[in-house]
């Protein structure tokens, strides 16, 4: 059943044939991110382990998940302070890599619904899977994210909650090849863009700015001014004749141009 | 108060904030159509560079490892049209046998 949801949802990004059910849509959201439980589950767990060996202690590990919900920066924090480092740097290292979340709810925020305290708490349910999973063309499907938003809250949490309980004693994601799973998934949800032009070329143009500012610039960076990439949106107005940034084939130099800026 | 409550509290305020401050600006009015065309391309930038950053960064440096022979992987089980879950599990199990015998 999974399997079937799965690969459904999948099709349902280009939103061609299948049709899309409106009813259950929470539930819609919830099966669509089972494949990633158990890998967000074993990052929780392997968060809550890295934040007690980093002296965080119990209740503030809790919290952070319950508060940031955001793995990266999570891992951040806890790898500065580990390190020595000062409140100030962790604090800078987190913000930086989830200022993506900023472009990122912007372009959600029509999905939200409801009072200005209800947007606020649906807005926190916008992760990385949660935002790709529910994206449909011209539109975030407020169901899906919020289910999948669910799921992996209470995945990540209650990860942190038994790394913390159980500590050193469980394996390491890595050894399981979890941490391949993230970047496996994201290729399968851009995948089924690529098939527009304007889309790959903003593909190719946001992984090449990421791939060359890595070395760089501080974790986080990079990602953040991959979203300037979507701006290829801006050359061709909406009658005139492509420019020629889409008459160029996509490859090397798409990337290449935007690392010049 | 530690610095591990000063960083959890700051950093939590401070991602709230930041995943609510376009919800709450922007309320629930569509997007004017030029910004549309911007956003529908955020997610094939965004998303790229995630596939970028989370298989072949570590830190601030460039690496090839497991993850990306399990991207390798996954990128061909997606020609395959298999479904998420297997693409999924193919790369993670590439990198796990890759680690497991290296």
């Amino acid at each position: 059943m999974i399997l079937h949801t799965a690969s459904s949802v999948l099709r349902l990004v280009p939103e061609s044939k299948t049709r899309q059910p409106r009813r259950g849509g929470y539930r819609l959201g919830l099966r669509a991110v089972t494949p990633l439980l158990p890998a967000v589950l074993a990052f929780g767990v392997s968060f809550g382990v890295l934040a007690q060996a980093a002296g965080m202690g119990a209740e503030a590990s809790i919290v952070m998940s319950l508060t940031t919900f955001a793995g990266s920066a999570q891992f951040a924090v806890v790898s500065v302070l580990g390190a020595g480092g000062t409140a100030v740097a962790a604090i800078g290292a987190a913000v930086l890599l989830n200022a993506r979340y900023g472009p990122m709810a912007l372009a959600a925020a029509p999905a939200f619904r409801g009072g200005r305290l209800r947007r606020l708490l649906e807005a926190q349910l916008l992760v990385d899977e949660s935002w790709a999973l529910s994206r449909r063309e011209g539109g975030f499907d407020r169901c899906v994210l919020i289910g999948a938003g669910a799921a992996l809250y209470v995945g990540w949490t209650g990860g942190t909650a038994i790394g913390v309980v159980a500590g050193d004693s469980l394996a390491d994601p890595a050894t399981l090849g979890l941490d391949a799973a993230f970047p496996a998934l994201f290729l399968a949800l851009v995948a089924p863009l690529l098939r527009n032009r304007d889309a790959l070329a903003a593909a190719l143009l946001g992984a090449g700015i990421a791939i060359c500012l890595t070395p760089v610039t501080p974790a986080g960076i990079p990602v953040i001014a991959a979203t300037a990439a979507c701006l290829v949106g801006l050359r061709r107005p909406a009658a005139a004749p492509a420019p020629s940034y889409d008459e160029r084939p996509p490859g090397r130099g798409a990337p290449a141009e935007g690392t010049s800026r | 108060m530690s610095a591990a409550w000063v960083a959890v509290l700051a950093v939590g305020a401070a991602t709230i904030a930041i995943k609510a401050a376009g919800p709450l600006l922007a309320g629930e009015r569509e997007l004017p159509l030029a910004n549309a065309r911007v956003v529908d391309l955020l997610a094939p930038a965004l998303l790229a560079a995630l596939v970028a950053t989370q298989a072949f960064a570590t830190d601030e440096s460039l690496v090839l490892d497991e993850r990306g022979a399990g991207l390798l992987a996954a990128g061909v089980a997606i020609l395959l049209k298999a479904p998420l879950l297997v693409v999924v599990v193919v790369a993670a199990a590439t990198a796990a046998l890759l680690r497991l015998v290296t």
